[in-house]
């Protein structure tokens, strides 16, 4: 069941639409901002919200990069693979991370903390290889700086899990 | 040298308010469309020539007339489509995060252009710098009685909503765009109708790009011959030029139309990094044919580009040098094509997969002679007219230059069974 809080942010945004169905894409935003990913129950329900079917909702959701239909690690590390990063080393990052998360792309590691995933073009072409982080864009990423990223997160306390 | 869309653009894209943006001028090429009739707006961009800087390059001015202006009622939309997302551009981020008024002032005089009473911007949800400055300018713009009702004492009325897309290559096709915005997946519509007929909701709308859009408001503050007065080649204006890639100093450079090759790459990107020698080029983006190191003097214009065998694109260009594999990168372009490919029609759903795990056997050295002409094939097999939107043929554009451009490359592959850069 989706909380009263999401379904209040839900009818908020539901005001700026002539139709309800183009609020899908922010409501399935809604819930994973709420609980991380998007769950086969809340699709249901969001569909039942806007008055789509099941398999319409679902279908969005699988459309989307940034729409999580399985649960993911505490913070999510995206490498782009798009040209310029190619050309600027990003084989080198990409497989600096598989070893150093001990993942590879798609997966998430065993004590759930990172989920490792590729990412088509950031717009940081003149400064990659270039990451997003939690949502964030980094950029000019040598391994060490990647190092430092994977720490600063680890040491984030836990109480603080967005995600719980 | 005239820099209009980027001269107030701060080191590091610190948010631009609008008490910044209006001392350089800002909102009054907005007062200026205001005091004229929707019409003349047209007019005066339709004379400015002013053409889309999205990639495919129509004329602005003529887009817009094609929307039906006799009063039925009903919604009329406005889309910027910010969702960049081609591989090697980024001009739009800067625009977006350095100046969003400039935008917002461009988004609301095309709106006026066309009465328009709902605009959106569909930004993708990555950009979020540009997502908190569009936020902080919709809400200056809105104080200042730029945007909601009665705008400026006109008695028109227009909303500016922002639309915070979840990431997909194909939301920036046009009319999958719009399929986004109304919640289904962003599969292309077939044209006719086109989208000035009708878009979003079966409502007559205008798609335009972030650099198009960001061009309006000096338009109409400057006049349309002081426009075309800024370029030197016969596209008139100004353009965001790229680099990225080995270079000494890759970057953003705002340059008339019509700079060459050469001047963007050796003297604005400060020419190869040490060591390393230029083999080509993909002029606009990652879904242009390759031109090769010996086209440098080809002016970065609509025409001159496609002259030269390529296309003008976004005019972002991404370089290939000497150290790096021509096929490496071909496979990094195909494989972003064939996972964004939103599967709607055959031959790009099952076609670019194919072209990728064929290069991807040629990288790991598994590569036969038979795969060159599969390749080949697939040029041709997903050539414009035989899929349903511009995806694909723009997929195999670097793919049928590179087998042509660096046939020797592709060749040694197969002859030595490995890749010879690893």
């Amino acid at each position: 069941m989706l909380s009263q809080k999401e379904r209040q942010l839900i009818q908020e945004e539901l005001r700026h639409h002539e139709f309800k169905r183009g609020a899908v894409s922010e409501a399935l935003m809604i819930v994973q901002d709420s609980r991380g990913w998007v769950s086969a129950e809340a699709i249901s329900d969001v569909a039942e919200i806007l008055g789509m079917t099941v398999e319409e909702v679902d279908g969005i959701a699988t459309f989307y990069d940034l729409v999580y239909r399985s649960p993911v690690g505490k913070h999510v590390i995206m490498v782009c693979d798009s040209v310029s990063c190619y050309v600027t080393g990003e084989q080198a990052l990409t497989e600096h991370l598989r070893k150093r998360l001990g993942v590879e792309l798609g997966q998430t590691t065993a004590d759930g903390l990172f989920t490792l995933l590729p990412v088509g073009c950031l717009g940081a072409c003149d400064r990659g290889p270039a990451l997003m982080v939690d949502g964030e864009i980094v950029e000019n990423v040598t391994p060490e700086r990647a190092d430092e990223i994977i720490a600063r997160c680890r040491k984030e306390p836990d109480a603080q899990t967005a995600h719980g | 040298m005239p820099r209009p869309l980027t001269a107030e653009i701060r080191p590091e894209r610190t948010f631009l308010d609008i008490a910044a943006y209006e001392s350089a001028g800002g909102y009054q090429g907005l007062r200026k469309a205001l005091a004229a009739d929707w019409k003349q707006v047209q007019q005066t961009v339709i004379a400015s020539g002013l053409r889309g800087r999205g990639g495919a390059g129509f004329p602005t001015g003529q887009k817009w007339s094609f929307v039906p202006m006799d009063d039925m009622g009903g919604h009329r939309y406005v889309v910027v489509n910010a969702d960049e997302k081609e591989p090697g551009t980024m001009k739009d981020r800067l625009l977006l995060e350095g100046n969003a008024h400039q935008l917002i002032e461009g988004t609301i005089i095309t709106a006026w252009a066309i009465k328009a009473d709902i605009a959106y911007i569909f930004l993708r949800r990555e950009y979020t710098v540009a997502a908190r400055h569009l936020q902080k300018a919709i809400a200056e713009a809105s104080q200042k009685g730029y945007l909601g009702a009665n705008i400026l004492g006109t008695g028109w009325n227009l909303e500016l909503r922002l639309h915070l897309s979840a990431g997909r290559y194909m939301c920036g096709e046009e009319t999958g765009l719009l399929n986004a915005l109304e919640g289904r997946r962003a599969t292309p519509r077939n044209k006719p109708p086109f989208p000035q007929v009708s878009g979003l909701w079966g409502r007559p709308t205008i798609v335009n790009n972030v650099e198009t859009l960001s061009n309006i408001p000096h338009i109409l503050r400057e006049g349309p011959e002081w426009y075309k007065s800024l370029s030197s080649s016969p596209d008139a204006g100004t353009k965001i030029f790229g680099v990225s890639g080995k270079v000494k100093n890759p970057g953003l450079w705002e340059l008339p139309m019509g700079a060459t090759l050469r001047e963007i790459i050796f003297t604005h990107a400060g020419g190869m990094a040490d060591g390393l020698k230029l083999r080509g080029l993909l002029p606009g983006g990652a879904s242009t044919d390759f031109l090769s190191a010996e086209q440098l003097d080809v002016k970065m214009d609509f025409d001159s580009v496609a002259k030269a065998g390529s296309r003008l694109g976004t005019g972002t260009i991404v370089v290939l040098d000497d150290a790096t594999c021509p096929v490496g990168m071909v496979l990094s372009l195909e494989k972003f094509f064939a996972r964004e490919s939103c599967g709607w029609c055959t031959p790009c759903r099952e076609g670019l997969p194919w072209t990728a795990r064929l290069l991807q056997a040629l990288e790991e050295g598994k590569g036969e002679e038979r795969d060159l002409e599969i390749l080949e094939q697939h040029c041709k097999l997903l050539a414009p007219g035989r899929t349903f939107c511009a995806l694909a043929p723009g997929a195999v554009e670097p793919l049928q230059s590179a087998l042509r451009l660096f046939k020797d490359d592709f060749e040694a592959h197969v002859r030595q069974k490995r890749c010879p850069w690893k």
